[in-house]
């Protein structure tokens, strides 16, 4: 389990415009209502995200993942530090749609059918409606849901609705995609085979995630590296790089591996907090 | 939860008492010879009605016609006002006490004065007293609706750069919709009421209200529950069309 | 067709959206200078709109606007439109010119706390029948699907037009020494229009614990009654208390049409009318009692907030109506 060059630019990469996500100490501190009662949420970030590279942030509740996954999403603001995504500011990424996000709730609208809304984007960004017919049918195919389009989403199971969401999310091909624990609400076995499906996807559109989740498992056979994070005040625990291949061979048969079964370890290790071992065993400690 | 109720309890079970109600009406008149001017029987209630139809349907329209109209023009305003309400907090909150009032108080006790500002041959005042009682219900519906948009949502319109305008389009009115329908659903009720018992403080004859009190004081009671019997009818049918135009704006979605 | 319509409403579980069952959760008791800007802010909206109508007054044509023959906008004159000041001036001149007159305000008072007795009688009578109603509707499915369609039926069409028939009852009804009053009549008017909310909303409340706490208490082994109060009950105050308040604005708007057309003297439903018919002679009168009847509306639903504060401990984590 040591470095291996196959992942796309882990650690040294920084040249500013080419990083997907780049993160300089952005902290983000919430004010109670009367100002009496402040809590860090997030202190000294240091990320950087490649290109086509797949970044899980994980942690226990209160460790601020997914408020920094809102910060790149410019959902919230930083209280001090710069966020970049491909070199423009975070508020011209979004207004450029340089991203697409998919929330652990699937967030469909319910009175749109299922391709009414995964050409909801296109249609707000003023696509042309053959335009949007094609691309939604391709989305459809792509997330395995090519007979779906006229139904509505309370007749889709849960697993279902967060595909159309993640076409929605991809619907304009965007190179970052932003995933909050976007399976969290499903069961294991649909979780495994969602997972399984996104490696696919991921490798079909060669965007860059950074995904949320609390489950070790998902991030190590998701990733190519994991970002361990503590709560009070979130920081950065570790960086685990993971290499167990590109998403062509990822498949069942990684669940089952030796590798993978390291990294899960590893990962587990460096959430109960133990730093100084995990860093000889090639951990990056930034 | 509890066990559902199946369909056919679900019709029968009404229906059986209904039924049932109205027989032991029928027979108790019977049996103990209840005069009309205490309570008519169903059946002398129903002739009367069947015998009159065409003055009870004239009263009907006339009622019917002011109601309709205070439910269109206090939908209308309601809604609107609930708009600018959500748009513009300081609307909202100097409104929020006459609101509040409104909501608490007998709107048919400002009749009188609405017949002598508009006229007390006109059937003006009625419709405004109607119009009143359509608009709260509708106002704080739509208002309540129109602050329903899911936390969810507005990251997703946030997140796809919608302008202002589309993500009201998008998400906020659509949302709101069903409020508004129940509202309208509620005020549906309350101006064919509201439009009736305005009638018993004043104004033109003619109306539903007006021909019960009049029936009433010639002592015709059958006649009386005759036009009773014709404004159940006006109020099921506008409550039916409210509820029907309701169930149509509301498919697909996750009952609230 | 229609009562089919309605029963399916019934059927496809409409019992969280019936009518009137209107709470606004956003609304949250208010501390301090949040409490005093809202009441300030309230008053003068109030105030806005005694402006309105005075600058409206002072520049509306004198007929009124009229589109089409029909009247859209009032007349202006001081007949049609009085002034505000004069309306509140009206509350401190004696009723009429009789020599032994009471101050207007005093017989407004007199006749608000009569309507209020009668109404709250009817108000306490509805409770009483609609929180029956509720019970036996939780407790038996088959009460429940009997006599739902005909409680939401009972409201939405507009019985109240009885109200001059029932004045009739009245006179045949002596059991012993007990004499049926004319006042009883308007309080089973009242009782009659706030019995309604009040059962729709306690259903709702009574219906409303989560299927675990329900099998929790299956799991203790406890029946029907000690679920009710160690559950359903204390469950069911989110919901009941808005109905209590509806149900007393509806005894309210009860008890005013009853009392117009049952011609009950004494109350704020009768003074209404009485002096709607002096307006020609003093037109800021008839304003006195709709100032009364704001009056009684607000106190009966501020009473029933008052029960919400005895009540809170169950209103913590309060389900959104």
């Amino acid at each position: 389990m040591t470095d291996q060059t196959t992942t796309p630019g882990a650690g040294a990469a920084s040249g500013a415009a080419s990083d997907a996500v780049s993160i300089t100490g952005v902290s983000r501190v919430f004010t109670g209502r009367r100002g009496e009662s402040t809590v860090t949420a997030l202190d000294g970030i240091d990320l950087t995200v490649s290109p086509g590279e797949f970044v899980s942030l994980i942690g226990p509740s209160g460790c601020g993942k997914s408020t920094l996954l809102r910060l790149i999403a410019d959902l919230d603001q930083p209280t001090a530090g710069e966020i970049r995504i491909f070199g423009k500011t975070a508020k011209k990424a979004r207004l450029d749609q340089e991203y697409g996000i998919a929330f652990q709730q699937a967030g469909l609208l319910p009175w749109r059918s299922v391709a009414a809304n995964i050409e909801l984007p296109l249609q707000l960004h003023g696509m042309a409606a053959a335009g949007r017919k094609a691309r939604t049918a391709e989305l459809l195919e792509l997330v395995g849901l090519g007979d779906f389009g006229s139904k509505y989403p309370d007749q889709l199971s849960g697993g279902m609705q967060q595909r159309v969401a993640i076409a929605r999310a991809l619907a304009e091909s965007p190179n970052l995609l932003l995933m909050d624990e976007p399976f969290g609400a499903l069961d294991e076995m649909t979780r495994e085979r969602m997972q399984n499906e996104l490696v696919r996807i991921c490798g079909e559109t060669q965007a860059a995630v950074v995904f949320v989740t609390h489950s070790i498992p998902e991030a190590v056979f998701l990733s190519n590296r994991v970002v361990v994070m503590s709560p009070r005040p979130g920081r950065i625990q570790g960086i685990l790089p993971v290499a167990l291949g590109s998403s062509g061979q990822r498949g069942e048969g990684l669940r089952e591996a030796d590798g993978f079964f390291d990294a899960v370890s590893e990962v587990r290790e460096l959430l109960h907090g133990a730093p100084a071992e995990a860093g000889a065993r090639g951990v990056e400690n930034r | 939860m509890r066990p559902q109720i199946g369909s056919a309890r679900a019709v029968a079970a009404p229906l059986i008492l209904g039924i049932g109600a109205l027989l032991i009406w029928q027979l108790t008149v019977m049996a103990l010879d209840i005069k009309p001017f205490v309570l008519p029987s169903p059946v002398s209630i129903f002739t009367q009605f069947i015998d009159n139809v065409p003055t009870v349907w004239a009263a009907s329209v006339v009622t019917g016609t002011n109601a309709l109209i205070g439910l269109i023009v206090g939908g209308i305003v309601g809604v609107v006002s609930a708009v600018i309400a959500a748009l513009l907090p300081i609307i909202d909150e100097l409104s929020a006490g006459l609101v509040a009032a409104l909501s608490v108080i007998p709107i048919v006790a400002l009749a009188p004065v609405l017949y002598t500002m508009f006229g007390a041959a006109e059937e003006t005042a009625r419709q405004i007293v109607a119009a009143i009682a359509v608009f709260v219900p509708v106002y704080l519906n739509s208002l309540r609706g129109l602050r329903q948009v899911r936390p969810v949502h507005r990251d997703l319109m946030r997140a796809t750069a919608a302008t202002p305008w589309q993500a009201t389009r998008v998400v906020t009115l659509p949302t709101a919709t069903p409020f508004v329908f129940t509202g309208l659903r509620i005020a549906s009720s309350l101006a064919v009421i509201s439009a009736l018992i305005a009638e018993y403080f004043g104004g033109p004859v003619g109306g539903l209200g007006k021909s019960i009190t009049s029936a009433a004081s010639s002592s015709n009671y059958a006649l009386a529950w005759a036009y009773v019997l014709g404004s159940i009818i006006l109020g099921l049918l506008f409550y039916s069309a409210t509820l029907a135009l309701e169930k149509l704006a509301s498919r697909h979605r996750p009952s609230a | 067709m229609s009562v089919s319509e309605a029963l399916k409403a019934v059927d496809a579980g409409s019992i969280g959206t019936v009518p009137g069952i209107v709470e606004d959760s956003t609304r949250r008791p208010l501390r301090g200078a949040a409490f005093l800007r809202r009441f300030g802010l309230g008053a003068l909206g109030v105030l806005l709109l005694a402006v309105v109508w005075e600058l409206y007054k002072a520049l509306g044509p004198a007929e009124g606007v009229i589109v089409g023959g029909v009247t859209v906008l009032p007349r202006t004159t001081d007949l049609a439109m009085p002034h505000v000041v004069d309306m509140v001036g009206r509350l401190f001149e004696p009723v009429s010119s009789a020599a032994n007159a009471l101050p207007m305000w005093m017989a407004v008072l007199q006749a608000s706390a009569f309507s209020l007795g009668v109404a709250s009688v009817g108000w306490i009578a509805g409770v009483i029948v609609g929180l029956f109603l509720a019970l036996l509707m939780q407790r038996f499915l088959t009460a429940e699907a009997a006599l739902f369609p005909w409680i939401v039926l009972s409201q939405t069409v507009p019985l109240i037009a009885i109200a001059p028939l029932v004045r009739r009852w009245g006179a045949q009804i002596e059991i012993g020494s007990f004499e049926w009053e004319p006042w009883m009549s308007v309080a089973l008017i009242a009782s009659y229009l706030a019995f309604f909310p009040i059962s729709i909303g306690a259903l709702r409340g009574l219906n409303s614990p989560d299927t675990n706490h329900i099998e929790l208490m299956r799991s203790y082994g406890v029946g029907w009654w000690t679920t009710l109060f160690r559950l359903r009950l204390p469950a069911s105050v989110p919901y009941l208390l808005p109905a209590l308040r509806l149900g007393a604005a509806s005894a309210v708007i009860g008890t005013i049409v009853a009392e117009v057309s049952i011609g009950l003297r004494g109350g704020i439903g009768r003074m209404v009318v009485e002096f709607a018919a002096a307006a020609g002679g003093d037109p800021a009168k008839p304003y006195a009692p709709i100032f009364g009847a704001v009056l009684v509306g607000l106190v009966a639903a501020g009473f029933v907030s008052l029960i919400g504060v005895f009540l809170r401990r169950y209103r913590r984590g309060e389900v959104p109506a």
